[in-house]
């Protein structure tokens, strides 16, 4: 078994038009920057976002959504300082917003990942985000029926990966990674570093292999590690 | 109407925040003012703060040049990690909140009613970006939910209302609110006004609340 892929081209050359994909990241912590402009120049169009933001600038999600890639949008925080490529298409209703708290997006990824039907959860009862969903009292609180986002593809970054797909990741770079990456028919890890089969600690393995499908090294570049001035 | 009393600053609203938070306790501190919180924790408490995007045990910004994309809080700017820390995914953290296992929460907020329903994410203008992040999860997850925020806007209208106007982000869910006017204790009896910006009577705090407020016993 090697899931190493050779490049990130290579890697994403299968994406469809019309795919969803997750995309790991919360701020520019976690982003696979490098993985979304291989998937600009490939092309693929009319796709489905599932990731925290909606990417600031030119750079990430902001670029697919500044070329017209993408149809819709689910996230918690598309509102960025600047975060103008999202905020004209959304104003011009060129791209469909599902806005999901942070905490309801997470967890129904990895209900998705776990296979669970839908579950009810307090977040969001009584406000906007809940209207027209199911609601239950259990116990003397309230929740609303929430059901599992799952996707074609998830793209993730991680620290260090190997061949068999185990990834380890970098401080709050982490975030959600381990989710999206169960809840994907096909999982593209992009790492800082290849290590040998054996070299991770099986104790500190974060996403064991076999929801991955993809690893592609593509070392210390964009974000990662120390800060560039 | 002149105004013989001195508001709180934005430091002393934090200082009492912080007061008010126990040794031993777990907490989240939000994004923008609430952060001042945790330059105002006492010497020789253990509070250990979360960040929601995955790290328990968050310190200060780090010293210039030590900066590291990687290690951010919640309202993405560069942090450190203590001694003991541990960093977790999403979905983790977010356990910690809905379950129950968080202390302490302190948000901003637009509004807050006299029942403890909390507006802090949307204006309710309609040209506005929608955008929620994590400020719905935070408001029913923390045992404690705390408010910090000016009493009144920039125009001079009560934040403190009998109902809000503007969509809300939980139900229910605020435990007190410390202001620079005074700090409010929401309770099944009313709201009870104590620790009055000195010079200001609970009588003109009433009229500039235009609400009913009950002394603390």
């Amino acid at each position: 078994m090697n899931k190493i892929c050779p490049s990130l081209e290579e890697a994403v050359s299968d994406v469809p038009d019309g795919a969803s994909i997750m995309i790991g990241g919360f701020g520019d912590a976690g982003v696979p920057f490098e993985m979304i402009d291989a998937l600009v120049a490939q092309g693929a169009k009319e796709l489905t976002i599932i990731s925290n933001n909606a990417g600031t600038a030119q750079e990430g999600i902001a670029k697919l959504i500044h070329l017209g890639r993408v149809r819709k949008i689910v996230c918690s925080f598309p509102r960025q300082a600047d975060s103008k490529a999202f905020d004209e298409r959304y104003l011009s209703g060129e791209l469909t917003l599902d806005l999901v708290p942070q905490g309801n997006l997470a967890e129904r990824i990895r209900a998705a990942g776990a296979g669970i039907g839908a579950f009810f959860t307090p977040t969001a009862y009584g406000t906007l985000l809940a209207e027209g969903k199911e609601t239950r009292e259990i116990n003397g609180r309230h929740y609303v029926l929430e059901y599992p986002i799952s996707a074609d593809y998830a793209f993730i970054k991680a620290f260090k990966g190997d061949a068999l797909g185990n990834l380890v990741y970098r401080k709050t770079a982490r975030n959600f990674g381990p989710v999206m990456a169960t809840a994907a028919k096909c999982t593209i890890a992009q790492v800082t570093e290849v290590v040998e089969v054996g070299a991770l600690d099986p104790e500190t393995v974060v996403t064991p292999g076999i929801f991955v499908k993809r690893v592609v090294q593509v070392g210390p570049a964009h974000a990662d590690g120390p800060a560039q001035h | 109407m002149s105004q013989d009393f001195q508001r709180l600053s934005r430091r002393e609203i934090a200082i009492r925040v912080a007061a008010d938070i126990p040794d031993g306790s777990y907490a989240n501190l939000g994004i923008g003012a609430p952060t001042e919180v945790a330059d105002c924790l006492p010497e020789g408490v253990t509070i250990i703060l979360h960040t929601e995007n995955g790290l328990l045990g968050m310190g200060p910004k780090p010293p210039p040049g030590e900066e590291d994309v990687d290690l951010m809080n919640a309202g993405k700017q560069y942090v450190t990690a203590l001694p003991g820390a541990s960093y977790f995914h999403h979905a983790d953290s977010f356990a910690m909140m809905r379950g129950g296992h968080l202390d302490y929460c302190v948000l901003g907020a637009y509004q807050v009613s006299v029942k403890g329903d909390l507006a802090n994410w949307h204006t309710g203008a309609k040209d506005a970006i929608p955008a929620v992040g994590g400020a719905m999860d935070l408001a029913i997850g923390a045992k404690s939910v705390f408010v910090m925020m000016d009493l009144l806007t920039k125009k001079g209208v009560c934040k403190l209302v009998e109902r809000c106007t503007s969509p809300l982000t939980g139900v229910a869910c605020v435990r007190r609110v410390y202001t620079d006017h005074a700090t409010f204790d929401i309770t099944p009896a009313g709201v009870v006004a104590h620790d009055l910006a000195p010079g200001l009577t609970h009588e003109a705090l009433e009229t500039l609340c235009g609400l009913k407020l009950l002394r603390k016993s």
